[in-house]
């Protein structure tokens, strides 16, 4: 089982004259969360959609597990899955509904068990015949969290999984995912805008501002190493770079 | 590899969407059995009326009932297709493993089932309400559903792929597209009555072989049964190339959208 379950190379996405993803490179390791940090219009969520298969890269490779996600886009995406703020599950269908549909989607072995195991982990067994829309933000994210699992993805993305929520919740969810990275065999690439969550969770980040991999580090010592005092003040200063000075962090 | 259970989600998805849902169940059948209801009380009149002696039934509520069917199915198609669209889930459903072939058979198998509910309300209005026996067209029905049928599916993918490529509110330009074929393929009049230009344009939708050969026998006009055949074979070869246009049509607005990133940021007024 190789140690890397993504690999990104020179990775580039053009829209016309505009440059969103400009030739990226990273990794993400088993057993490893990284941040993806950036302020907004960085570049994050294109390169989320791209490594999801759901934008086509201009140029550049997306290896999930080695398999080559332009050419093995069904195996690829088998061993992916993801959860967005932005994209809840369908409203009209119930938790259960959504998860054996997404379940059969991913092609879940001995589904109807893996979503009891699932309901259980995150609290979901009341609301199992409820319908997604009448949940509130926290259980709609904890719905989006058990059908991101289903399929026990080497590489989970999780763009933003705790905006919105409240802090006692946000701290849940990320104890539940850490807890489930330690004691399985997935990578996650986590984006998110809260420097604290970034710092609880991520044993490395990688700040993207304009298309570009500025810094790459612990988030817990990479404010020290550039002179700032912590990963906001570090966040703040990154965002502020143009593209022609991006050394000067 | 393709997967006939991830087909079958999308088939259980709609199965879901249906359970306890009047608003989704009533017009499987409901607009079909007015329709029927309808053109039956219409073809009873015309026959009282009429002082040929010409039996309508077969003729006008015939045409009718096939029509419908192969609106029902175009819609089976698209009803499928805009739930997606209706509940933004685009996002969530094109990044897992799901093809485009296994997605479209999604739809397709959805639309079998809910256009054989309507078909079936249909039958039983027409032949317990107005008489008029399947028998009449013999064997000939089959092809006329099938032909149809694959058509109806055709136009339901094409559709889609416009939805997907203007974006929600397109869906204004679906509802209509039957009626629009409607005058060119002959439903209620044989295709002689129509211009030169309309005719030419008929010769290229199946329907009209459907309609042109259910007249030529309720007629009892002297059409030989290789000329039957050949017309229905011609309409069924057409089918065959507007489905493989269709598809690419569809798998091409599908393409554009991953370049373009149309599919992740789909939502309610996305056109570009």
């Amino acid at each position: 089982m190789s140690l890397k379950v993504l690999r990104v190379r020179e990775l580039r996405k053009r829209y016309g004259a505009t440059l969103a993803v400009d030739g990226i490179s990273f990794e993400v390791n088993r057993n490893e969360i990284v941040g993806l940090l950036g302020p907004n219009g960085a570049g994050k969520t294109t390169t989320i959609n791209m490594i999801l298969g759901v934008l086509e890269p201009t140029s550049g490779t997306i290896q999930v597990e080695e398999l080559d996600l332009a050419s093995r886009r069904a195996e690829a995406l088998a061993r992916t899955n993801f959860a967005a703020v932005y994209a809840p599950l369908p409203g009209n269908l119930t938790v259960v509904q959504n998860l054996r549909f997404f379940g059969m989607i991913y092609g879940v072995k001995d589904l109807a068990a893996r979503i009891e195991a699932l309901l259980e982990q995150f609290d979901l067994l009341a609301f199992r015949n409820t319908k997604c829309g009448v949940l509130s933000s926290g259980e709609q994210t904890r719905v989006g969290l058990a059908k991101a699992l289903l399929n026990r993805p080497a590489l989970l993305l999780l763009d933003e999984p705790t905006a919105s929520l409240d802090p006692a919740i946000a701290r849940e969810i990320r104890l539940k995912i850490r807890e489930y990275v330690e004691a399985g065999h997935t990578g996650v690439l986590w984006t998110s805008h809260n420097m604290y969550e970034v710092e609880d969770v991520c044993q490395r980040v990688l700040f993207l501002s304009h298309g570009r991999i500025l810094l790459e580090g612990d988030p817990r010592t990479l404010p020290a190493e550039h002179g700032k005092d912590t990963l906001e003040e570090l966040f703040i200063t990154v965002a502020n770079e143009t593209p022609d000075q991006p050394e000067r962090a | 590899m393709f997967s006939l259970r991830r087909v079958s989600a999308i088939f259980l998805r709609q199965f879901y969407l249906m359970q306890g849902s009047p608003a989704r169940v009533l017009p499987l059948f409901a607009w079909v059995a007015i329709d029927m209801v309808t053109w039956g009380f219409i073809t009873k009149y015309l026959n009282a009326v009429s002082r040929s002696g010409f039996n309508f039934v077969p003729s006008l509520l015939g045409a009718v009932l096939l029509w419908d069917f192969f609106t029902r199915v175009m819609q089976g198609v698209t009803m499928t297709f805009f739930e997606d669209v209706w509940s933004r889930n685009f996002l969530n459903v094109f990044a897992t493993p799901l093809s485009i072939s296994e997605y479209l058979s999604g739809l397709v198998l959805s639309s079998i089932a809910t256009s054989s509910v309507g078909l079936a309300t249909m039958l039983v209005v027409v032949t317990t309400v107005f008489g008029l026996s399947f028998f009449f067209y013999g064997l000939l029905l089959i092809p006329y559903l099938l032909v149809l049928f694959l058509f109806g599916i055709a136009l339901g993918v094409i559709a889609c792929g416009i939805v997907l490529r203007l974006g929600p509110a397109s869906e204004w330009f679906i509802w209509p597209i039957p009626a629009l074929i409607s005058p060119f393929v002959g439903v209620f009049y044989p295709l002689s009555t129509l211009p030169g230009w309309m005719r030419a344009l008929s010769r290229l939708l199946p329907p009209a072989y459907v309609f042109e050969s259910m007249r030529s026998i309720v007629l009892q006009q002297s059409a030989s049964r290789r000329d039957l055949a050949q017309g229905l074979a011609t309409g069924a070869a057409l089918d065959v190339v507007v489905l493989f246009l269709a598809g690419w049509f569809f798998r091409s607005i599908y393409q554009h959208a991953l370049r373009t990133g149309l599919i992740a940021r789909y939502s309610a007024e996305s056109l570009s």
